[in-house]
């Protein structure tokens, strides 16, 4: 790497930092094994709870896979900033000439890396456990995800960050976001219903207009809000 | 950014007497007897619904203050702290959320004691109670993370980024909660018809808004009192 002065870049900051936690991701795999194994037990648990002749899979189907999103991209959003907290590494990384806001999108994109990652293992998992017929509406289902992943972690990172500055740390993380999920998982869980049920993508629009609105303000307020989470 | 040094300079509050007798409390709290004796025994209730219907006098003042009056002065109190950085913004917008927690779970409680005996549920899935339910544990969670951090500047600092978000989540909520009705149509469900209310109810309505409103403030100057005396005795500790 050259130590000629470059001028400081968002985006190249970011993507930065992200890379640098995931490569920390990879070689631990401590967040994404925990999660994933998470993610199929409670998949495989969940097809335990259900009567099968009561109840038909393709209705349970959405609320489990957004119900095990949730609690799994929790377990990964905490482990973000327990790792800066090792021997204060968030103090390096802030005494880098790096800006906060550059921080806060390099985590959230190495978050948005992990909770997709463990979305493309859950997805298959839940059509193979529960039955689903395979076609091209998940290609929808996947779009939702991902649209849904996006505001999940931006309001996700920001509380991670918060609750890791407090007494209950990874216990106060859920309580937190939780409710700020809500405009993100009811729609999120709706439009797959839909889709999976068949129906056109035109017929989720609605949801996916919350989603994208979601989205675009809660990227723009958490990535805003974040330097207010550091201390000085 | 201001750390917690220059904060105590700046706008930590001298230890000073408390008043034995809190006249405006004192004065709301008659106010709000008041209101009582006068929904009770001078007002008459819903032919249809009953004396159940009493509620009203307290159902809606209370979500009206909880909801928007205590949220709101959370939010912008807690904005305001960020960029002025002044301590006593932090104990209005605690001294809100905490009255206002107060408030919104009154609520609540009428609501599902109104819900149980007109509609026959306690609660229902309806968008307005969700939005209420989440409200109620977006507050809960701003007093939890209160709790959870020693030092007060930080504390304040981080509450306040809840309480600003808090105020974007409020209209995404709205949004969701009605998407949820209008793909799940649920069986017509019987609500109270207030527009066509009688004068006498109106009055006693508006008697206990007003009542309400007083009482939510002297809580809240209460509670901010409170707040000031702690903050001052926190000082004098360190020293």
């Amino acid at each position: 790497m050259s130590t000629a002065f470059r001028e400081p870049s968002f985006v190249a900051d970011a993507i930065r930092i992200a890379r640098k936690d995931l490569l920390i991701e990879f070689r631990t795999r401590s967040g994404f094994l925990s999660a994933a194994v998470f993610a199929l037990l409670s998949l495989a648990i969940f097809r335990f709870s259900w009567d099968p002749t009561a109840v038909r899979s393709i209705d349970l189907a959405p609320g489990v896979l957004w119900v095990i999103f949730t609690f799994a991209g929790l377990l990964g959003l905490n482990r973000s900033f327990n790792v800066e907290q090792v021997d204060r590494a968030m103090d390096a990384l802030l005494a880098s000439p790096v800006s906060r806001e550059a921080v806060f999108a390099g985590k959230a994109l190495g978050n948005l890396v992990f909770v997709v990652a463990v979305q493309l293992l859950a997805l298959p998992t839940l059509a193979l456990f529960f039955g689903l017929p395979v076609g091209p509406e998940w290609w929808g289902v996947l779009a939702v995800a991902v649209l849904a992943a996006i505001g999940f972690v931006a309001v996700g990172t920001l509380f991670a960050a918060v609750a890791s500055n407090t007494r209950l740390a990874e216990m106060l993380l859920p309580m937190l976001a939780l409710p700020f999920f809500v405009p993100v998982l009811i729609p999120a869980a709706q439009a797959t219903s839909s889709l999976l049920a068949g129906r056109p993508l035109h017929e989720v629009l609605p949801e996916l207009k919350i989603l994208g609105a979601f989205d675009i303000v809660f990227v723009a307020a958490c990535t805003l809000a974040f330097p207010f989470t550091l201390e000085e | 950014m201001t750390t917690a040094t220059t904060l105590g300079t700046r706008s930590t509050p001298e230890p000073s007497k408390m008043p034995a007798i809190d006249w405006l409390l004192v004065l709301a709290l008659l106010a709000v007897g008041g209101m009582v004796v006068r929904a009770i025994m001078f007002t008459p209730a819903d032919a249809a619904l009953g004396a159940v219907q009493r509620l009203l006098y307290v159902h809606v003042p209370s979500a009206i203050l909880g909801t928007y009056v205590a949220c709101t002065i959370m939010a912008i109190g807690g904005g305001l702290f960020l960029w002025l950085k002044d301590e006593r913004l932090d104990r209005i917008a605690e001294s809100a959320a905490e009255v206002g927690f107060v408030f919104l779970t009154v609520n609540l409680v009428t609501g599902a004691i109104w819900g149980k005996s007109s509609w026959g549920t306690a609660w229902a899935w309806e968008p307005r109670l969700m939005s209420a339910l989440f409200l109620w544990f977006v507050v809960l969670s701003y007093l939890v993370l209160r709790d959870a951090i020693e030092n007060r500047e930080a504390r304040a600092r981080l509450s306040a980024v809840l309480g600003v978000l808090a105020l974007l989540l409020v209209p995404f909520i709205h949004m969701t909660v009605y998407l949820f009705r209008g793909l799940h149509p649920e069986p017509i469900v019987l609500k109270p018809d207030k527009p066509s209310m009688p004068p006498e109810m109106l009055i006693t309505w508006l008697v206990a808004l007003g009542a309400f409103a007083l009482f939510f403030f002297a809580l809240l100057r209460v509670r901010y009192q409170w707040a000031t005396q702690r903050d001052a005795r926190a000082a004098l500790e360190q020293q």
